[in-house]
């Protein structure tokens, strides 16, 4: 938490001694972040194999099961690469986060508010088309999310080729793809999670575009008053829809101040 | 700063309402679609399909049986008969292996020992002969059906069978009025309870909630499966000739499990039809892939991840309840032990419900954990019924050299079929274990809903052994 040396040079302007995660919205949510320099956060739809990148990333030996929701608590491990100490914070699987039921307010929560110095968002090579839709609204909250392509042994035996390149560009995020149970990919995974942490590289916030062009110009106008209000905000167009579609939690948030102390 | 800051949220806060206002009503699905559409913008970019697909439809074709309106159900029978066969009649020569090194051999060394040492003959009952007695029975009568029931289940787990089973429960919990998804949880709940009640999570409507939480305790977990096992073998078994004991053994399990779900049915239907009143929501539940198990790592896992953290947690209240027992046999109050005074005390109330006051002080002193009411019960009825020659002296549990003895044994305590059966019934129709009990505490933060479901399954537990009691005694069976 304390290597000033691994801050790196971009950042040296704002806080130099300041890790990049807020250690004490972190506290709030539960996770001690003593001895470790970075905290991963691992998203995904159910049954897309986040358990088994959470065992491989940490050698743990938690039970997988082949079936949606069986983590609908958080689980944290460790792991350590480079020299620097990493905690990894399994959320719940998720289809969405629109929080509309409990565990997609925990795994949201914690991605907002907790603010993980990388997001991963585990996806099922062989259900792409639904899986990005969770990928698509991490990539709205975060700029520090990491796509892994997860299953690719199964896409392959099914015969689709994946094109992972122009995924992460249309995506805007870096992609990895992997087969986590014989632990193909993590190498690559673990190189790309030191990037990100380290903001070497980062993502780039998804533009969903709106055919409403009423939805559009609402948009635009409360996302530049959030902007302006709270500069320091790194996604002011995700709070700004949140708050069109009447988010409680997001209000009351935004009331109480906390959603003030999330930085860039 | 802090009040610029509200008076700047307050102007947010404001304007988002204004403009939702003039937005009108439909923004969460357009979102929706929105999302959903660029989803499939990508996807459609950067997936080919060069080759034809040959997985799919091997999965298509399997789901198809799997989940068949005709063969669904009887399959689904069919694989959990196996499984309990093949846990029944495999577990036995590992228990007498273990039964044989823990109980006959170590427990004479262990006294030994005591009496070289010089220990007070009362110390060394207590802990040889309580303590060390009952936790060996508790790990050679529970290690082995344990070791390899729940491989097994992993297996089916891990290969993607529990889906298509929660698939075909699906419209049975709708009809009850509650979600779908709670064939999710009961099914979690056959593992553990307490996780079955945290997995409701995934259920958004808090009424339909409730009700999955309430139910959980109807599907047979952990801690009762191996009560069942046992129960069914050394009596359901023993009343067929033995080539076809194991099959009849394994078909009684797989009976009150099914009682177990039944009762599921039951019971969220009628709360949903009164306390709990509402329409079912909608859903979709996904059927992932069928994945080959890996199946070293799933025994290991399995061993590591369930086995050992049941018998462990078994063996943690065995220690105390093994004092216990020894205690309440030895200590005399007038002319009888105190496990006496409990036991005739208790008896009118248990035959009135077709057990004995026996399995009633059992399930009092086994109330922590369920795992341990058998040998309980059996060294209880030692020390009543005093069955000359099985027996070690008072307190003392002894061991088993085989399931006819057993029979013999509670035979002489006056058992019949019907107290077995009530005992079957009672195991899957009574409170929840502590752990669970404190899990819905958690989950639901009502006192009210904790003590609702205790009592709601020992109603129906004492409900039910007297209605089979009294059709039982009616149809001058015993």
């Amino acid at each position: 938490m304390e290597d000033r040396q691994n801050i790196p040079a971009g950042t040296g302007n704002a806080c130099a001694t300041c890790p990049m995660h807020d250690a004490g919205a972190l506290k709030r949510l539960g996770v001690d972040m003593k001895n470790f320099d970075y905290v991963v956060a691992l998203a995904g739809n159910p049954n897309t194999g986040k358990s088994t990148v959470f065992n491989a990333l940490t050698g743990l030996r938690q039970h997988t099961g082949n079936w949606p929701g069986k983590t609908v608590t958080r689980m944290e491990g460790g792991f350590e690469y480079n020299g620097l100490r990493y905690k990894l914070v399994d959320l719940p699987g998720t289809y969405s986060l629109l929080a509309t039921s409990e565990d997609e307010l925990v795994a949201r929560d914690f991605i907002l508010f907790g603010q993980p110095d990388v997001t991963l968002v585990v996806v099922d090579a062989t259900r792409l088309e639904r899986n990005l839709n969770l990928a698509l609204q991490v990539s709205q909250i975060t700029e520090r999310a990491v796509l892994c392509l997860n299953l690719m042994d199964e896409a392959r035996r099914k015969g689709l080729e994946i094109d992972d390149r122009r995924l992460a560009r249309d995506l805007g995020m870096p992609v990895v793809p992997m087969t986590a149970r014989q632990e193909k990919g993590i190498p690559e995974l673990l190189q790309v999670i030191d990037d990100v942490a380290a903001a070497r590289v980062s993502s780039i916030p998804y533009r969903v575009s709106y055919n409403s062009r009423k939805l559009r110009t609402s948009l635009s106008t409360l996302a530049s008053l959030i902007a302006r209000e709270m500069p320091g905000l790194p996604n002011a167009e995700w709070v700004a829809l949140r708050l069109l579609d009447g988010d409680e939690r997001i209000i009351e948030a935004l009331r109480r101040g906390e959603l003030g102390e999330i930085r860039a | 700063m802090s009040s610029m800051e509200s008076n700047s949220a307050a102007e947010i806060i404001a304007a988002a309402q204004k403009l939702r206002w003039d937005m009108g009503g439909d923004l969460h699905d357009q979102l929706s679609e929105s999302l959903y559409a660029e989803a499939t913008r990508i996807s459609d970019r950067v997936v080919s399909r060069p080759g034809g697909s040959a997985a799919r439809g091997f999965d298509r074709t399997l789901d198809q049986i799997l989940t068949s309106r005709i063969w669904g159900f009887p399959l689904m029978l069919l694989l959990l008969t196996v499984v309990f066969w093949l846990t029944i009649s495999g577990a036995n020569a590992p228990s007498a292996l273990l039964s044989d090194l823990l109980v006959d051999t170590v427990r004479p060394l262990l006294r030994e020992g005591a009496a070289a040492i010089g220990m007070w003959p009362w110390l060394s009952g207590l802990l040889i002969d309580g303590m060390y007695l009952a936790t060996a029975w508790v790990v050679s009568v529970m290690l082995p059906p344990m070791a390899i029931f729940f491989p097994l289940f992993t297996l089916l787990e891990d290969f993607g069978y529990l889906p298509r089973v929660a698939f075909n429960l699906d419209a049975l919990f709708h009809r009850a009025g509650a979600h779908g998804k709670q064939a999710l949880t009961m099914t979690m709940g056959f593992g553990c309870n307490a996780a079955g009640v945290v997995a409701t999570r995934i259920i958004d409507s808090p009424r339909e909630r409730l009700i999955a939480i309430l139910t959980n305790n109807f599907a047979l977990c952990n801690g009762r499966w191996p009560t069942q096992i046992l129960l069914a073998t050394i009596f359901i078994g023993a009343l067929v000739p033995a080539e076809l004991a194991g099959l009849v053994s394994a078909l009684a399990v797989v009976g009150i499990a099914l009682m177990g779900v039944l009762l599921t049915f039951i019971v969220s239907w009628s709360l949903s039809k009164t306390v709990l009143r509402g329409e079912a929501s909608a859903y979709s539940l996904e059927l992932p892939p069928y994945r080959p198990p890996r199946i070293w790592r799933t025994i290991t896992t399995s061993v590591i991840d369930r086995t050992i953290i049941v018998l462990w947690r078994a063996v943690k209240f065995a220690l105390p309840a093994g004092a216990a027992i020894w205690l309440s046999a030895n200590v005399q109050i007038g002319d009888m032990s105190i496990a006496e005074h409990l036991i005739h005390g208790l008896d009118p109330v248990g035959m009135f419900i077709g057990l004995n006051g026996v399995i009633l002080v059992a399930y009092i002193l086994a109330i922590p954990a369920n795992e341990i009411v058998i040998p309980t019960i059996l060294m209880l009825t030692v020390l009543v019924g005093g069955a000359a020659g099985l027996g070690d002296g008072a307190g003392v549990m002894f061991e088993l050299q085989s399931n006819a003895d057993v029979l013999s044994l509670l035979h002489a305590g006056g058992w019949t079929a019907l107290t077995a059966i009530n005992l079957m019934l009672f195991s899957l129709l009574h409170n929840p274990c502590s752990t669970t009990l404190y899990t819905i505490y958690k989950e639901t933060g009502s006192m009210k809903w904790t003590v609702v479901s205790a009592l709601l399954p020992i109603a129906m537990g004492v409900a039910t052994t007297f209605v089979v009691t009294q059709l039982w005694h009616l149809f001058g069976l015993g």
